[in-house]
């Protein structure tokens, strides 16, 4: 589901004095459907950013990226949106919201855009919910007021409200008890068991070893330890 | 898929100065794209170049009509060019008397364009009003109230709903936020988003504001001095960007 | 004969107004600009009219004045007494003998004919102008005949007054085509407008004439579920006893008293004369 092609990522830092930090090359790797790739290394080697060039967040300085056929190098925005909408869904640490939105219509929201009925979208999102211990008199209010762990709930809800083929696990139990862990992680088995491509980030050694079927090591990817 | 709308080759200068120069994108069905830049970055020069309130020097705007396919707006006669204003197009100010008719209640402005589309029915016209008066959260007790009775949030609202109301797949904004306090602007932001995807609306929508962008906009142009600098994804755009100048403006936002 | 040009107006200036006049009539409902001329009277007084009927006025012609349908009050006189002292045409106060007739707010009750000519005196020309004040934009509303303001106003007149509370200078449409101000007459005389006679329109300050041929198509703008209704004060005429006039109000004491009288004081005389009597006039025969 994921092939990735001598990748290579570069940052300029055009008022730095133009510094190019190189930050990662020749990347090749590929994700079947069904398994979940952990990316492992220290912190800074560059995990999350080549969860972020997968997702299209970062744009890749050469090599290709395809996910589900589409090389997310080079597709137009509208294709990678599609892409987002559909095949490719994304739990980041950090739950980026409008504000004064109710936690419930957050959740829906994935479902909503690609024009579920309103009734099926909160049914979903309450059976969601409900899963990962959210109190119910919590639904109606935004998230943004919410503990860490409520918040990390509140993502991982919504990364999963549709069956994304492909998925991308930026450390989905960091900040969560042992009951709620357990429960992400048989949410990830299931995605799995229907098929999924995972890419994830767990710095949980227990639960890398529960979910994972390979372990990459960043680390090799670093420019000046292949030269 | 035919883009909604084509832009091709947009130049305006005043006199020696350059308004906006080389500007060609396309716009799909349902998309959302944001301009950004600072004052004076040309970006409303252009968008009141798109939406012809002002006259490009050269190029093309061509837009999908319902009836004929793809015309070129710019060179289409007034008349129809006006049509196009009235039902298929939508113009959201900044400030919302610009938008609005401040001698006219509630319902009367919002009224106004189905009444110049032929509405001669005033119950329906006004059944209408109170729907969409609701639509943007707008209390149907309101609706004979003139807009100089209303705050600038519901006045923005009422700017929407007026818009809004003939059913346009095309909205062009010009910083549609501006203005208002932060909480106002939140609820705003929501309710756009909401009627963005519910009625499937094309937007173009220009601002200064890099977080209204990031949650209304799919994708992203960035102006500089008359000229685009970068395009993309928006997150891509905002988290990666790659000309100097965007990596300056995304570097620039205070943190709160 | 006094040492006046004929009407008052030199020839140039009066060709001039025949010009637009035409131009006028060939367009019905649309404002021609024309070069309106200092008048020896106030603006508000029928200078517009004054000029329009000054260059239409021929010798043999036989002029009424009337001003809310009164031939004698002060606007009436003082315009008819121009005209006698600088065109010596023949006056009357009888509807049926005018060639022309200048008004200021009203339509004659007696219709009309093919021989006479109707010249109204108007403020404000542009219907549109009190909801867009933008005289160039009001022109292009004109000529891309964008007329949906103008329900606005009054879709706000059933907003406010649950029925449409304008009573006069209710705008009409011309043809299917242009949206015209009626000048300050009472909606009742709106329908008559379909008439034998040529109008004339004439508005002094903002140097505008517009006309209407004979037989134009004249509608009144109304909503399919609020439509046009010619109103007047449900009363005979209290004086000829006429059910079918525009009346006025009198009040006749400071004790609430008050009765309706035709506006239109020829059709009232005239009626009067034929031996028709209102309740007036049987109270006092009583």
């Amino acid at each position: 589901m994921i092939e990735i092609e001598n990748l290579c990522k570069t940052f300029t830092l055009h008022n730095q004095g133009g510094t190019v930090l190189e930050v990662m090359r020749d990347v090749s790797l590929t994700v079947p459907a069904g398994t979940c790739v952990a990316l492992t290394g220290a912190s800074g080697v560059g995990k999350s950013t080549l969860m972020r060039i997968i997702y299209g967040n970062y744009l890749a300085a050469s090599g290709s990226v395809r996910v589900a056929g589409v090389d997310v190098t080079r597709a137009a925005p509208r294709e990678i949106l599609a892409l987002r909408r559909e095949t490719l869904g994304y739990v980041s640490q950090f739950l980026r919201v409008v504000p004064r939105v109710p936690t419930l219509d957050v959740v829906a929201e994935p479902l909503l855009a690609r024009g579920a009925a309103k009734d099926a979208a909160h049914a979903r999102a309450k059976e969601l919910l409900t899963l990962l211990n959210i109190p119910e008199r919590l639904w109606a209010l935004s998230p943004t007021t919410f503990s860490g762990g409520e918040q990390q709930r509140v993502n991982i809800a919504r990364g999963f409200a549709h069956p994304y083929p492909v998925l991308m696990l930026d450390e989905p139990t960091a900040s969560l008890d042992a009951t709620n862990r357990a429960i992400v992680l048989s949410l990830i088995e299931e995605a799995k068991a229907r098929g999924a491509a995972i890419v994830g980030i767990f710095h949980d050694e227990a639960a890398r070893a529960q979910v994972c079927d390979r372990e990459i090591d960043v680390t090799l990817f670093a420019p000046q330890v292949a030269a | 898929m035919t883009p909604l709308l084509s832009v091709r080759d947009i130049r305006k200068t005043y006199g020696a100065h350059i308004g906006c120069t080389d500007v060609s994108f396309d716009l799909f069905p349902g998309e959302v794209m944001g301009i950004v830049g600072e004052s004076g970055s040309g970006k409303s020069t252009l968008l009141n170049c798109l939406a012809g309130h002002i006259a490009a020097d050269s190029g093309q705007v061509i837009f999908d009509t319902r009836a004929e396919g793809p015309q070129d707006t710019l060179t289409m006669s007034e008349p129809a060019r006006r049509m196009l204003g009235r039902t298929d197009w939508a113009f959201v100010h900044q400030h919302a008397r610009d938008g609005l008719r401040m001698g006219v209640s509630a319902g009367g402005n919002v009224g106004e364009r189905l009444m110049a589309v032929g509405a001669r029915n005033y119950g329906d016209i006004r059944h209408q009003a109170i729907d969409w008066l609701g639509r943007v959260e707008i209390a149907e007790d309101r609706i004979d109230d003139r807009p100089t009775t209303f705050s600038g949030g519901m006045q923005q609202r009422l700017q929407i709903a007026r818009n809004l109301v003939t059913g346009p797949r095309l909205v062009f904004m010009d910083e549609p936020t501006g203005g208002l306090d932060v909480s106002v602007q939140a609820r705003l932001l929501d309710l756009l988003r909401s009627l963005v995807r519910d009625l499937g609306l094309s937007a173009i929508i220009v601002t200064h504001d890099l977080a209204v962008v990031r949650l209304l906009a799919d994708r992203l142009m960035v102006m500089k001095s008359g000229h685009v600098v970068e395009t993309g994804l928006t997150d891509q755009v905002l988290d990666d960007p790659q000309h100097a100048y965007t990596q300056l403006l995304v570097s620039s936002i205070l943190q709160v | 004969m006094s040492d006046y040009n004929f009407a008052y107006l030199d020839e140039q200036t009066k060709r001039m107004i025949r010009r637009a006049i035409l131009k006028g009539l060939a367009i019905p409902g649309y404002q021609v600009p024309f070069a309106s001329r200092e008048m020896p009277m106030p603006y508000g007084w029928g200078t517009g009219g004054v000029q329009v009927t000054a260059a239409t006025l021929v010798p043999d012609d036989c002029l009424k004045v009337i001003d809310q349908g009164a031939d004698d009050t002060t606007n009436a006189v003082s315009i008819r007494k121009f005209f006698e002292n600088t065109a010596s045409v023949g006056t009357t106060t009888q509807t049926a003998e005018a060639s022309v007739i200048q008004t200021r707010h009203r339509i004659p009750e007696e219709a009309l004919r093919e021989d006479q000519i109707l010249v109204y005196q108007v403020p404000i020309p542009e219907p549109l102008r009190f909801l867009e004040p933008r005289e160039t934009e009001t022109r292009k509303m004109h000529a891309l005949e964008e007329y949906g303001l103008m329900h606005v106003k009054l879709y706000e007149d059933i907003a406010r007054h649950g029925h449409i509370a304008t009573s006069y200078a209710y705008p009409v449409k011309i043809e299917d085509r242009y949206v015209m101000d009626p000048s300050p007459i009472p909606k009742f005389d709106n329908p008559k407008m379909e008439m034998a006679a040529i109008q004339l329109f004439g508005a002094g300050r903002e140097q505008r004439i517009y006309a209407l041929p004979p037989y134009t198509k004249v509608v009144s703008l109304d909503f399919d579920d609020h439509p046009f209704e010619a109103s007047k004060a449900p009363h005979p005429c209290a004086l000829c006893g006429a059910t079918g006039s525009y009346l006025d109000e009198v009040i006749t004491d400071d004790a609430g008293g008050r009765m309706f009288v035709c506006s239109d004081t020829d059709y009232c005389e005239t009626r009067r004369a034929q031996g028709h009597v209102g309740a007036t006039q049987t109270e006092e025969a009583a």
